[in-house]
């Protein structure tokens, strides 16, 4: 029994020593969002794809305003409209000292629509995708069709090491085993729930990075991961409660990073029915759907007060919006500024649509989907009321709203009358977003998924198409941005703001901010 | 087997029963400061309509413009805000006496139906004995055997967000303490004299029930009645905090809480501190009722 | 004795497979976990895929019997979202809330029984009054408010204890735990003393009605009679009675300590398999939600057969039914 005593307390001891403080090299991150895998092809997750990236690269990069950049693919050329050709770096290899091939990207490629039980898999990134070794460092990739989209998908694809991983199951990769990669860090341990651990890969072909060891620690709860940071436990905390930013802007031992994000925050409207489920006369009875009405809809997205959403309920961490992706994207339009708050023109423009005296309205919305969510509704509909619209608000955890926003009304029918959704630009680019949340609702040509309004206008349906057959960016840029003016000007929905990434660290750390949602340690440095 | 078990029944029968009682109950300055306390709270929520300031609900009066109000500040349409307001400009104290309306009618309502389903089994339990006894006592202890907050978050994540959902929920968590403390004290009474008297007088047996054992149940009934609604109040509002409780737009004191979580660290305390006291002072007021009716009904402990 | 055992472990089968049913109808009602799984730029098609992947498209009962003879085959379901075996995911998470409520009980003991045990003996005294009105308070005051208080005080105003997450963890025979070493107390100190808050109240009433009662019981009027000193009449003749109830309603709380740590860890993040089951009801993800009450039902059976035995073993006049039967 004493021998047992001190072995014990011999390990406190040793582990007392290791953890105490962060020795200067060592990184602790706290995560709002755990990832649900170290297996890279499981789940196309922000957390998962964030992770992942410290420890496997994919054939392009992007940087933090998620412009396309090499990758393991030094560089690349279109042979023709449909045919790409990527010519790989020689000098990578993967943490177990092999060399990165074209075998690995091939293997890659095939693994991604193979993982089993995949929650949601990477599979679009690769499909219609021919892919051919020219030789050990030359890849081709044929398509079907014009793909305006191709670098931005690959960007999508970690490679694995066809090698290490070749049998890997994702329980595998969790445990450590295959989970090797080319990236600037070697997965070390995945403790779920709690923690994810990597430590410096010092042969990573772009140079060393400076922290030996990075711990990404799993903090849910907003708070909680503030007096994380404030009482150092960490060293770098993500997604900043907006609550809390100003705060900690003014705190002496904190420094905040922030970049407009890709995310906008906006409501849809019913254009399916021509009587709308939650859409009533003030006296309760059924009225025709007003939202096929433009003048209706120019009165709502006009009675909204964005910059008071933006300083109220966002305190500041948001910029009010006009379109689905801030103007500084290519193939966004600098034409379109945020609608103007203009009660008075609201509700005359109401009243010529035949509302004079409104009507009831109930908008649903997803509670603690996106930042502040219900608050932004109640903000929504507080602004409404004044118009005239009584309007009522209900909102359902994530996983109930979504099921009955897609498909809850009767033959699969999207089920409310106005919804709030955001809608995260992943791409880096407005015609994914265009394409998802406006085009017509065509779910054999995949365009429409996420068009929970069934909003269809053929004049921007068209222009999309063409865009995404225009693999010249510039001119794809153009086109975008027109058939953003077409939808926007007819208030194919209602954006309200985009949201802002902001990070804090503490004093003496610098954070690179990114659009996106990617927490990566190589945007910390000391 | 747990603290509330094992209560005989205490005769209160008779005005001077009930005037001893009384007299009993208020030799405890701090339970009698908790019983005012406790109606002062119940008289604000009950009339809260005519003296908030605002009604929360109504989405015309709440601006957002008066948004994280410190204590003390005007609010747009001109009245002072005491306790400052919330993240979407809900004036807190309107919020906190509507919120009270909630939290104590979830906590009553659901009291009630619990008390009388579980009253109702318990004595059908204690009075049928047999088979029907057995099913109904192994509900109660498998109720009893697992653990309220579990069951009515798994509960609430089922049946979805809404007030009638939490009250199902705290229904069903709070039954099986009325039925095993009835069928207890109605096993007692049914072995006394007058039950038997009473049958041999050849009356009904829902008469012999509900005039004869009923009443003589009723005081570990009361006891059980407090802790369990101050339970109720308490878990709505851990519910609401886990986010699957009441919808925020209708506030009670547990989504006010909730709401006013996220801005602790900011120093906009008083959206959750406020709410949060006045859900402790509740608790704490019902609780010193609860506290000395066991001990006054508890002739054990008689000196 | 045994067949005592046998009948009890018939009923906890029957109370999970009862559990099972509802929470895989219930969970199966509310919403379509697909959508928690997609990203939210998901073509149809890509949905559909999921969907079939996963056996949602099936109707419901044609998905329970396929859950059914998975158990059969010893399958009790993979986690949607993890990808793991669930029952593996909550075991792995279960020794640090076995670890949270444990420490919380211990410390509910250690603050409770003495408080109580002064309390019922000097139930005139002012500290005794004091003790009592802050029992009542300490059964009143909402967790997951005492914690965020907790967290405010002493981690970010005077900055002594970690707000969050558990410690190093030491692997003693086999189970990891974090009690081992002062970094892991440190951790560990503010959640159980969160969690404990509702249990000391419980235990100081306890033991001071235990306390209050025995006193007036003829053994220690004799006792006293006899001019046994008081700190022998209070250390043995009254503790050693009043403990029977304490360990009972002990045993039965650290199920719902377990259950009430759902709260506590999402507060500290502290990584059990409560925090895990609100996650887990968050994003529908029905195998790990079944597996958990399977888990919980059966931790609770184990818990409360193993009060009954020690209750017996305690106080030789309670007899197990089984015996008799």
């Amino acid at each position: 029994m004493v021998a047992v005593w001190k072995g014990a307390a011999l390990a406190a001891a040793l582990v007392l020593g290791g953890w105490g403080s962060a020795t200067a090299m060592e990184l602790r991150i706290g995560l709002a969002a755990e990832p649900s895998s170290a297996d890279p092809h499981y789940h196309n997750l922000t957390p998962n794809n964030a992770v992942a990236r410290h420890v496997f690269e994919a054939l392009v990069d992007m940087d933090e305003v998620q412009t396309m950049k090499p990758g393991l693919a030094e560089s690349w050329k279109t042979l023709d409209d449909t045919t790409w050709e990527f010519s790989l770096r020689k000098d990578v290899k993967f943490h177990d000292g092999s060399p990165f091939t074209a075998d690995d990207v091939l293997f890659s490629f095939n693994r991604v629509p193979n993982v089993p039980k995949s929650p949601s898999p990477k599979t679009a990134y690769v499909r219609g995708k021919v892919i051919e070794k020219i030789d050990d460092h030359t890849i081709r990739i044929r398509t079907a069709r014009p793909d305006a989209l191709m670098l931005n998908s690959l960007a999508q694809i970690e490679i694995m090491s066809a090698k290490a991983a070749a049998s890997a199951s994702t329980e595998d990769l969790n445990a450590g085993r295959g989970t090797v990669g080319t990236g600037p860090y070697q997965f070390v341990e995945f403790v779920p729930g709690d923690r994810l651990v990597v430590k410096r890969n010092d042969a990573y072909w772009r140079g060393r990075e400076p922290w030996e060891k990075v711990t990404f620690r799993f903090i849910k709860s907003d708070p909680t991961r503030v007096a994380a940071l404030l009482s150092g436990d960490v060293d770098v905390i993500e997604t900043v409660p907006t609550a809390d930013a100003q705060r900690l802007a003014k705190e002496p031992k904190v420094a905040l990073a922030s970049a407009l994000s890709n995310r906008v925050i906006y409501l849809h409207m019913d254009r399916l029915r021509e009587t709308s489920p939650f859409v009533k006369s003030k006296d309760g009875s059924a009225i025709k759907n007003p939202f096929h009405n433009l003048k209706v809809r120019q009165a709502l997205t006009r009675a909204i007060n964005r910059p008071a959403i933006v300083e109220r309920i966002m305190e500041g961490e948001a910029v009010p919006a006009s379109q689905l992706l801030p103007d500084v994207y290519a193939g966004t339009s600098k034409n379109l500024k945020p609608v103007a708050y203009d009660l008075e023109a609201a509700r005359k423009l109401l009243a010529e649509a035949g509302y004079p005296n409104g009507f009831r309205l109930t908008i649903h919305g997803p509670n603690g989907r996106y930042t502040n969510d219900t608050k932004i509704i109640e903000a929504v509909a507080q602004m409404f009321t004044r118009l005239g619209v009584e309007t009522t608000v209900e909102t359902l955890p994530p996983a109930v709203f979504f099921s009955r926003a897609s498909s809850g009304g009767p033959d699969k029918t999207p089920e409310f009358s106005m919804i709030l959704a955001g809608w995260s630009a992943g791409t880096g680019e407005p015609g994914d977003s265009m394409r998802s949340l406006l085009m017509s609702f065509d779910p054999q040509a995949g365009t429409g998924s996420a068009n929970r309004g069934r909003y269809s206008n053929p004049q921007f349906d068209q222009l999309i198409q063409k865009g995404f057959a225009t693999v010249d960016a510039a001119k794809r840029a153009e086109i975008f941005a027109s058939a953003a003016e077409v939808v926007m000007n007819d208030v194919g929905l209602i954006p309200i703001h985009y949201q802002k990434n902001t990070w804090a660290a503490k004093k003496g750390l610098k954070v690179t901010p990114r659009t996106d949602e990617y927490t990566f340690a190589m945007s910390v440095r000391p | 087997m747990s603290a509330e078990a094992g209560m005989p029944g205490a005769e209160m029968a008779g005005a001077g029963g009930l005037g001893r009682f009384a007299r009993r109950f208020a030799e405890d300055r701090v339970a009698l400061f908790g019983l005012v306390l406790l109606l002062v709270i119940a008289g604000l929520a009950l009339i809260a309509p005519f003296i908030a300031p605002q009604n929360p609900y109504d989405l015309a009066r709440v601006d957002i413009m008066d948004s994280r109000q410190p204590p003390g500040a005007r609010a747009g349409d001109g009245f002072t805000m005491w306790l400052g307001s919330d993240g979407v400009g809900r004036d807190l104290v309107s919020g906190i006496l509507y919120g009270l309306r909630i939290s104590l009618a979830v906590g009553l309502v659901s009291g009630l139906i619990a008390a009388a389903i579980g009253m109702t089994l318990g004595l059908v339990a204690a009075y049928a004995g047999g088979r029907t006894e057995t099913l109904i006592m192994r509900l109660v202890d498998l109720q009893l055997s697992l653990p309220s907050v579990l069951v009515a978050l798994i509960l609430v994540a089922l049946l979805g967000k809404g007030i009638d959902k939490i009250i199902l929920a705290l229904v069903i968590v709070q039954w099986a303490y009325y039925a095993r403390t009835v069928r207890g004290s109605a096993l007692v009474e049914r072995r006394k004299e007058y039950v038997e008297a009473a049958r041999s007088l050849g009356l009904s047996h829902a008469r012999t029930v509900f005039r004869h054992i009923l009443p003589n149940c009723l005081a570990p009934v009361i006891v059980i009645a407090t802790v369990q609604t101050a339970h109720a109040i308490s878990l709505e509002a851990t519910l609401s905090f886990l986010g699957v409780g009441l919808p925020q737009t209708e506030p009670s004191l547990g989504v006010l809480i909730a709401n006013g979580f996220q801005y602790m660290l900011s120093g906009k305390y008083w959206i959750s501190f406020f709410p949060g006291i006045a859900l402790l002072v509740t608790i704490v007021a019902i609780n010193l009722v609860g506290d000395r009716l066991r001990d006054v009904l508890n002739p054990r402990l008689e000196r | 004795m045994i067949a005592f055992i046998i009948r009890r472990v018939g009923q906890a089968l029957a109370v999970i497979l009862v559990m099972t049913v509802l929470v895989f109808f219930g969970t199966h009602v509310i919403g379509d976990p697909v959508w928690m799984m997609v990203p939210g730029d998901a073509t149809q098609e890509q949905v559909e895929q999921v969907r079939r992947e996963f056996g949602f498209d099936q109707p419901a009962h044609r998905q329970f019997l396929a859950f059914l003879r998975d158990i059969a085959q010893g399958d009790f379901g993979r986690s949607y979202v993890h990808g793991g075996p669930a029952f593996a995911l909550i075991l792995e998470r279960m020794p640090a809330t076995l670890e949270l409520a444990f420490a919380a009980l211990l410390m509910a003991v250690v603050l409770g029984i003495p408080l109580g045990l002064y309390a019922g003996l000097n139930p005139e005294a002012a500290p005794a009054r004091a003790i009592m009105a802050g029992s009542i308070l300490g059964f009143s005051l909402p967790t997951f408010w005492v914690g965020l208080m907790l967290i405010m005080l002493f981690s970010v105003m005077l900055g002594w204890l970690p707000a969050t997450g558990r410690g190093p963890t030491v692997s003693v025979f086999g189970i990891e735990t974090s009690m081992l070493s002062l970094e892991g107390w440190r951790h560990l100190l503010l959640p159980a003393l969160n969690l404990a808050l509702l249990k000391v109240s419980l235990v100081i009433r306890l033991t001071r009605s235990g306390a209050r009662e025995a006193a007036l019981q003829d053994y220690v009027k004799f006792a006293r009679a006899k001019g046994l000193s008081r700190r022998r009449i209070v250390g043995v003749h009254i503790l050693k009675n009043i403990l029977i109830p304490i360990v009972t309603v002990l045993g039965l709380e650290f199920g719902s300590l377990v259950a009430f740590s759902v709260v506590t860890e999402t507060i500290f993040a502290w990584p059990g398999m409560g925090k895990l089951l609100l996650e887990a009801i968050q994003r529908l993800d029905r195998p790990l939600i079944v597996a958990y009450v399977m888990v919980v039902v059966m931790l609770f059976v184990t818990i409360n057969l193993i009060v009954d035995i020690l209750y017996s073993a305690l106080d030789p006049r309670v007899r197990l039914t089984g015996d008799t039967a």
